[in-house]
């Protein structure tokens, strides 16, 4: 795309959202089991869709039917709904130099819609275009457009939980961990993260008995020292292999 | 109405994570170790919700047995996942394996 000197609102809007639109097929299928489970849980299909408008964050609102389901306190879900929603602070760390010459009212929109799925948008989108005026438009262009994917998906699941309740007992809520090991598993292949996600996944099932789900905390805790000794393990025998290599290269060292 | 509470808690809480750093703008800085420990937050999260539901999907003890359709339809996923990197096609086809296997158990 050529560089665009006028640049209006509208036409950062829609390219904002056109350049999000391989998202939205992604997120549709979190969409629709959200929905679908929420009917199995303790809540009214109104308070779904509720919390698909108010909450807008895919995996807190997973965890919270699960935590639902397995009696969590309001207290867990709610620190739950924190630990879970962190990632969105590096998210935010990352964006903020774009951003930080907004209006407050701006950046709080902007925050509002940032998702997973938005971020690797405009993350890719500010690296081509780290000057571009209309870029809050953009962002608001790819936010809103998965905010109303978001809700137009839930409202499918919805209907479709509500018209076959039966396929409740058939172990829907199985489709939460394909999705969530369809979003995991590409994220592994550098070791610290397997060894974190390894450490994690095997702490979480002997901690199981823990009351308040509990043990999901301990062993995201465990799994996360795990990730951060590996890199840094890592990092350390990197600097010595290259240390190694001057050396042997026979340059001379003081 | 408790619920609605739940959901408006829940709401307060991811706009203010989500939003922090956006209306605090350059006034913070993150020490790298803290950045550093937040990446390793959606996996470890996630694989720890799952791996109980499928090493153990009734609760009780370990079912690591060809007996246990989520276990095959997780390994099923995982395979998937790892070589082609296709979410969509991970989701269906990790689906249909235990939907099915779960109805050829009977």
């Amino acid at each position: 795309m050529t560089s665009q000197p006028r640049q209006t609102r509208l036409n950062a809007f829609s390219a904002g959202a056109r350049d999000t639109i391989p998202m939205l097929v992604g997120a549709a299928p979190f969409g629709v089991i959200f929905g679908s489970l929420v009917t199995a849980n303790l809540l009214a299909a109104w308070q779904g869709q509720f919390m698909s408008l108010a909450v807008f964050a895919g995996s807190s609102q997973f965890i919270a039917l699960s935590l639902l389901a397995s009696h969590a306190g309001l207290i867990v879900i709610w620190f739950a709904t924190f630990i879970v929603n962190l990632r969105h602070m590096l998210y935010g760390a990352t964006l903020v130099p774009h951003i930080s010459h907004l209006p407050t009212r701006w950046r709080l929109l902007l925050g509002f819609v940032l998702t997973d799925e938005t971020f690797a948008v405009m993350d890719a989108y500010f690296r081509r275009h780290p000057q571009a005026p209309m870029r809050h438009w953009y962002f608001l262009g790819s936010g809103l457009t998965m905010y109303a994917n978001w809700q137009a998906w839930t409202l499918v699941g919805l209907l479709f939980g509500v018209l076959f309740p039966q396929l409740q007992s058939l172990g829907l809520d199985f489709a939460m961990v394909v999705t969530f090991i369809a979003i995991v598993i590409p994220q592994l292949k550098r070791p610290p993260f397997l060894g974190a996600a390894l450490v994690a996944g095997f702490f979480s099932y002997e901690f199981k008995g823990f009351p308040y789900q509990l043990g999901l905390l301990c062993s995201v805790a465990i799994g996360i020292a795990t990730g951060l000794a590996l890199l840094h393990a890592g990092a350390r025998m990197r600097h010595k292999r290259a240390l190694r290599n001057v050396e042997n290269s026979g340059e001379a060292r003081p | 109405m408790i619920m609605t509470w739940m959901i408006v808690g829940m709401s307060v809480i991811t706009v203010f994570v989500k939003a922090a750093i956006f209306v605090l703008g350059d006034r913070i800085v993150l020490p790298p170790l803290l950045k550093q420990g937040l990446a390793f937050v959606p996996v470890t999260v996630l694989t720890a919700i799952v791996v109980p539901m499928i090493l153990a999907p009734h609760g009780q003890g370990l079912e690591l047995t060809w007996h246990n359709p989520q276990l095959i339809g997780a390994i099923t996923a995982i395979a998937i996942s790892a070589f082609t990197g296709r979410q969509l096609l991970t989701i269906v086809v990790g689906l249909v394996v235990f939907f099915a296997w779960q109805f050829a158990l009977g």
